[in-house]
């Protein structure tokens, strides 16, 4: 099956949440903990690798965001 | 960057990714639900005031007068039905001859921030630029408020006590 990513907006993003999808931020740590939505888990980018993402709950949903420019 | 996370979580067999186009400014300039150490640092919009009169474009200098007269304002702030923002008066432009229209004597495109920009940020536009207030508005452009100088650099003063006690 071909890999697919779905481009979301912010009310997807909530309706998603509700249902118990998984947020992350791929922004580095230090603006993640400067700041980053409730709820969200932070995997850098440059760190996402398989055992990084083996945090994250292969049967739910996966949304990630980044996006710096505040 | 999420575009890629994205395409690297799917290549790592997650069948089910999404990406948040808007990511955490398009968040935090509505609002919405945050966490972290800055996450109760005061921004642009918790400022911003949100009485600043309003006029149309085809209204007249009278009119705008009248509006600002006994208002403790100097500033009105040109938007469309939708509360858009199309420029910006300052009372100076007001001397000119009152027949004139909104439309003719705004300062068109005035720089706006979101509401959930920083208040150094908006420091230092303030500085570079050499004004006293600027335009706070949502994503669409919407007029949300008018940040006054003196508001936010009481609000910097206090941030500064509190970071140094974080430190």
């Amino acid at each position: 099956m071909a890999e697919k990513v779905y481009e979301i907006d912010r009310d997807q993003v909530r309706s998603l949440m509700a249902k118990g999808a998984q947020l992350v931020e791929v922004l580095s740590s230090k603006a993640y903990n400067a700041i980053h939505l409730a709820g969200a888990k932070n995997i850098p980018l440059a760190g996402l690798n398989r055992e990084t993402a083996a945090q994250l709950r292969r049967n739910q949903r996966v949304i990630v965001y980044c996006a710096d420019d505040l | 960057m999420s575009a890629r996370a994205a395409w690297r979580l799917a290549s790592l067999g997650f069948k089910q990714v999404y990406r948040y186009r808007g990511g955490k400014a398009d968040w935090l300039a509505y609002g919405l639900p945050v966490e972290g150490a800055e996450a109760g640092d005061p921004r642009a919009g918790d400022l911003a005031r949100l009485d600043v009169p309003t006029c149309r474009l085809s209204d007249s200098i009278d009119q705008i007068q009248a509006r600002l007269e006994g208002s403790g304002w100097d500033t009105c702030v040109v938007v469309n039905d939708e509360q858009v923002v199309l420029g910006l008066i300052r009372a100076e432009a007001l001397d000119e001859n009152s027949w004139r229209t909104a439309e003719e004597i705004m300062e068109p495109a005035p720089r706006t921030y979101r509401l959930s920009k920083s208040l150094d940020d908006v420091a230092r536009y303030m500085d570079q630029q050499g004004t006293d207030s600027v335009l706070v508005t949502n994503p669409e452009g919407k007029l949300f408020g008018l940040l006054m100088r003196n508001d936010l650099e009481q609000a910097r003063a206090e941030l500064e006590k509190k970071r140094s006690s974080r430190q």
